[in-house]
């Protein structure tokens, strides 16, 4: 009879159901196979006595307070941001700016009923320059911001801290004007512009919502999350639409996404800028 | 893996909010949902982070790189498996590349002591960690639970790893070949080789032990 090889005995040991009943058949017969298998019971046997030390009942707790610092920042829904402690102030002063906005616009911007059709086209070349202008500020001013994050270089070997403080404060400045423009692209259909602010406004909450100290490794990770977005070169792409279109003598014709802004009814547009005007000119 | 399903799913719940939905609001951006699948399931992990690495410090810091792999992985997951399973399976495969990095530093530093026939150059380090036994090493008290700790240690990464999630953890063999990333058959070859290695390291005690416990 021959016996089975040990890889089967530890199969067997192990419950496969391969050969089981050969094996087991040899088994009843066969007392050097029994204790072969014995020895592998007893290998398991000697696994099943090592202790392992109880960690402690609040051991989770002690991971979570161990890993919760090392955990890396995850993006917020912009709405939950609004809600933040630090921002309520803020937000709510905005909200009631942009009321007075809406209400400033309601009542003293009334259209004659008898403007001509060339002083209702004059009126809105003059309304959509003023929005350009106010978006190509607001794009400069980002882009300025990137740029200062992006040349900082933190030496990792010194371990020292680098304080965004500055930068956070901007960006959350940055943060609620982009958050209008933003809107007013995607209710008018300008998906291209759209995005970029929807990319930037991530970049930016990216940075206000940081420490306002960070470790060197951290920053870096945030330079290298900036670069691999590429929202530095797409802003100025859009920018560089915007500069052509407030530059007649340069102007070349937009693709059709980009004209999209310039599509703009005359309300939103108008809202945008008197809140600028209201903002003192805070653009 | 019905044993290690078993053991995730008994441990203890610090809120009664489900794994899945912890891991939609951690998702979601709220970091602190990741929390309970933290303290739900650490235990789990470090049961098989100490049988992987054979003493508490390492499985510590073996569990917490888990959870944070975890947490930064989270999008992989889109729900493929019950996250107890899945954590579990990132801490394996960290501890299997922590033993095998593990081992080739240990290759380099005895390679200069060997050429010393007399010893008297040997690491001041490895000295003090052969005659110090660890507090685990003592809290197993018996000889044969040292003997074991002892064997385990000298075997490969492969084959401790495939050991742990068989014997242990009750993994299947998919389940391991996957962490070895190997093929079944050769993942089952890992698992008797290291039975093998195991058997022969304690032959002496084993029998007595077989005999003493009456195992026919």
């Amino acid at each position: 009879m021959e016996h089975p090889k040990e890889e089967e005995l530890i199969a067997f040991h192990d419950g496969d159901r391969t050969n089981r009943e050969r094996v087991q058949e040899h088994l009843r017969a066969c007392a050097e196979c029994r204790v072969a298998l014995e020895k592998i019971e007893a290998v398991f046997a000697a696994m099943d006595s090592l202790p392992v030390p109880d960690p402690g009942e609040n051991y989770g707790q002690r991971v979570w307070a161990a890993i919760s610092p090392r955990l890396p920042e995850k993006q917020p829904h912009w709405w939950e941001s609004l809600f933040a402690p630090s921002r309520l102030v803020a937000v709510s002063a905005f909200a009631a700016m942009v009321v007075a906005a809406f209400l400033a616009g309601h009542y003293w911007w009334h259209p004659k009923p008898d403007n001509t059709h060339v002083e209702s086209a004059d009126t809105a070349k003059v309304r959509e320059r003023v929005l350009v202008v106010a978006v190509g500020n607001h794009l400069s001013k980002s882009e300025m911001l990137l740029i200062e994050l992006s040349n900082v270089q933190p030496n990792p070997a010194s371990g020292k801290l680098v304080n965004i403080s500055a930068e956070q404060h901007r960006a959350e400045d940055l943060l609620e004007e982009n958050r209008l423009y933003r809107q007013t692209a995607l209710k008018e259909g300008d998906q291209v512009m759209a995005s970029t602010l929807d990319e930037l406004e991530r970049t930016l909450l990216d940075v206000a919502n940081s420490p306002e100290e960070v470790t060197p490794a951290r920053f870096d990770a945030m330079q290298k999350k900036l670069e691999s977005r590429g929202i530095l070169f797409k802003v100025r792409v859009i920018q560089q639409g915007l500069r052509d279109r407030s530059n007649p003598a340069k102007q070349q014709p937009a693709p059709k996404q980009q004209q999209n802004i310039s599509k703009m009814p005359a309300e939103p547009r108008q809202s945008i800028s008197k809140i600028k005007n209201t903002e003192g000119n805070k653009v | 893996m019905t044993q290690m399903n078993a053991s995730v799913e008994s441990g203890p719940a610090p809120t009664a909010v489900p794994d899945a939905v912890a891991v939609e609001r951690t998702l979601a951006g709220d970091r602190d949902a990741y929390r309970v699948l933290v303290e739900r399931h650490s235990q789990n992990v470090y049961r098989l982070a100490y049988r992987m690495a054979g003493n508490s410090h390492d499985a510590e810091e073996i569990v917490q790189e888990a959870f944070l792999r975890g947490y930064q992985k989270l999008k992989q997951f889109a729900g493929q498996a019950n996250f107890g399973t899945w954590v579990y399976r990132i801490a394996a495969n960290y501890a299997i590349d922590r033993l095998r990095q593990r081992k080739v530093e240990d290759s380099r530093r005895e390679l200069p002591s060997r050429d010393k026939e007399d010893g008297s150059e040997m690491d001041p380090l490895a000295q003090v960690k052969d005659s110090a036994p660890s507090p685990e090493r003592l809290a197993g008290s018996s000889q044969l639970a040292y003997r074991m700790q002892q064997a385990l240690k000298e075997l490969t990464p492969a084959e401790r790893t495939a050991i742990v999630m068989r014997h242990w953890d009750g993994c299947g063999i998919e389940e391991i070949a996957s962490v070895l990333k190997s093929s079944t058959t050769a993942a089952k070859n890992t698992v008797f080789r290291a039975v093998q290695k195991l058997r022969s390291a304690l032959e002496p005690f084993a029998e007595g032990r077989a005999k003493a416990m009456g195992v026919e």
